[in-house]
């Protein structure tokens, strides 16, 4: 009986040389990550523990990007305590100020995760690595704190959902609206402790930036990590970042997997994941007319040159409604640059938006575009729970940059084939 | 490890923003998390509920964000252990990582109103309902787990060995 990518991924990470589904293992880790939110309750258990050196600062990633740039005194603090530890450990990987990126847009650029990887983030969405055939997966502060003491950690070896996908996308229909669609069809807890992997002829042709996209809301379905089989695409992505040896890792074709779901791309129209949970979604000709007070486009699920680009597509010579606040958040300054370089942001800013620096903030209701009551927001993030953006009586409907930019303009829900 | 408590009831896919808004999350101390516990479920959670009580959710509690300040919130306010029909993985993780009791149980959820008090016996494997003497078998923890537990959290265990 053949392995999962998943399977072989984590197997090669410990001294086992067979591996099957539901087997508890303890595995080396390639890299570790924390923000400036996970971070200091991890670095508090590290040194509670008597810990005094990282296992190896080369592979520990420090991002500030949550609460960034400093929302007030309380953060303020907790980056600090995040910097000197940081400073102190000489790890190689961190990033603040002006070099801070949104984390998952962050590291796949920088090269500092790859395909073969195993890594850890205390943060959910460290799924997003997957798009490169790497396991990924969130875990908690106390997990991070356990892999810097020892560079190791202990896993449950998940089954497996493998999805066919098929079929040639419409116009405007990206990732996003493919991963919505599926959450919406297997619920939140659809995937619950699994893998999912993403195959099929429109996935092997998918670009980098969509894959990422996916892999980032496997979370959102409750898995413990979404992957994608490294090909030429992949190659093409990590040649000029790489700074190390990745290697490439396949299923075999007599895997195992808990459930095999087909799914038809070209059926899908831009999707609309409505509050309060990503499982809500319609496709938009039936999202009816909703009226709009904010559109951001950005986070770490679609805030790339890529999201950007089709975007500006959109807004450009168009403005933003006169009732909308549209905030646009680069993920990270070399994708600020580039939006600049290519004269995207110009086009935002004459569409009236806001152009935000790279943070979380505004996605997880942090600051940079909290919501007041009964306001709703069209968003290109991955969460719209309850009082997720500020407001608990506020409402984040979820879709893809395309949408979020026609939404703005129009001044509710709309599907850019509107405008 | 037996715990007697009345039980505060919630449904399905409580997520962790509605345990600990992301508002709160500039700070890691405990007392501060515990005061705004279950916020955006029942604003009125931390005012009514006591320390000893019980929280039960439906499926897949505790998903959405790895914030372990959300166990720690529960933990903090007084909160003996939690019921779920599942657990959403991170949450389960955390839970057992950092010492918050947290037990799996498909029946129980349905069968009790909010307000009755229930006895968890870890040992036995049961959830009992004090008023209608009903018992529920809870779903058998993975010995590795045990061990954790046992050991005091994921810190102490990985020190230990």
């Amino acid at each position: 009986m053949g392995n999962t990518i998943t399977e072989k991924i984590l197997m090669a990470h410990t001294a086992l040389k067979k591996i099957s589904a539901g087997q508890l293992i303890n595995a080396r880790v390639d890299i570790a990550l924390g923000n400036d939110v996970t971070a200091p309750i991890a670095i508090n258990e590290f040194q509670k523990a008597g810990g005094k050196k990282v296992f190896d600062k080369n592979k520990v990633a420090l991002v500030l990007d949550h609460f960034t740039p400093n929302k007030d005194i309380n953060s303020a603090q907790q980056c600090k305590a995040v910097r000197e530890f940081a400073l102190k450990q000489k790890v190689t990987h961190f990033y603040e100020g002006g070099q801070v990126g949104i984390e998952h847009a962050l590291l796949p650029e920088q090269g500092i995760v790859l395909p073969g990887d195993l890594v850890i983030g205390a943060d959910s969405h460290t799924c997003t690595y997957g798009a490169l055939g790497a396991f990924a997966t969130g875990v908690g502060s106390t997990d991070l704190a356990a892999v810097m003491l020892t560079g190791e950690l202990w896993f449950k070896v998940p089954q497996s959902i493998k999805f066919v996908v098929y079929g040639k996308l419409q116009k405007w229909v990206s990732g996003k609206d493919l991963i919505l669609h599926i959450i919406g069809r297997i619920g939140v807890d659809g995937a619950l402790y699994k893998a999912m992997e993403f195959t099929g002829e429109t996935i092997g042709k998918l670009p980098m930036a969509d894959r990422l996209s996916m892999a980032n809301m496997a979370i959102e379905a409750g898995a413990k990590n979404g992957i994608f089989a490294p090909d030429a695409i992949t190659r093409e992505y990590v040649k000029k970042r790489a700074k190390r040896d990745y290697k490439f890792y396949t299923s075999d074709a007599d895997a195992v997997y808990s459930d095999i779901i087909e799914i038809n791309a070209g059926d899908i129209e831009p999707q609309v994941a409505f509050p309060h949970l990503p499982s809500n979604v319609k496709p938009i000709s039936k999202a009816g007319k909703v009226k709009i007070d904010q559109s951001l486009i950005g986070s770490c699920t679609n805030g790339r040159i890529e999201d950007l680009r089709i975007a500006a597509q959109i807004l450009k010579k168009r403005k933003a409604a006169s009732h909308v606040r549209l905030i646009v958040v680069p993920a990270t300054p070399a994708i600020y640059k580039q939006a600049l370089k290519e004269g995207l942001i110009e086009i935002f800013m004459n569409a009236d938006a806001i152009i935000s620096p790279p943070s979380c903030g505004a996605c997880l209701g942090g600051h940079m575009g909290i919501l007041a009551e009964g306001e709703r927001a069209v968003s290109t993030t991955n969460r719209n729970f309850v009082g997720r953006m500020g407001h608990p009586k506020s409402e984040v409907y979820l879709a893809s940059p395309a949408v979020a930019a026609a939404s703005a303009v129009l001044g509710r829900i709309a599907s850019p084939l509107e405008l | 490890m037996i715990f007697k408590g009345k039980v505060w009831k919630f449904g399905d896919n409580v997520d962790t923003d509605a345990i600990i808004p992301a508002r709160y999350l500039t700070t890691s101390d405990s007392r501060e998390l515990a005061a705004h516990c279950m916020e955006d479920a029942d604003p009125n959670f931390v005012v009514r509920m006591k320390p000893g009580d019980i929280i039960l959710g439906g499926e897949n509690f505790g998903c959405g964000s790895s914030r372990e300040h959300a166990p720690i919130a529960i933990k903090a306010a007084g909160i003996a252990c939690v019921v779920a029909k599942s657990f959403a993985r991170i949450f389960y993780r955390n839970a057992f990582n950092m010492g918050l009791p947290i037990f799996e149980s498909r029946e129980l959820g349905d069968a009790i109103r909010e307000g009755e008090k229930i006895t968890v016996d870890s040992a036995k494997g049961t959830i009992t309902v004090t008023k209608e003497n009903k018992t529920f078998m809870i779903n058998p923890i993975p010995p590795f787990m045990e061990k954790l537990i046992a050991d005091g959290g994921l810190m102490k265990h990985i020190s230990r060995k």
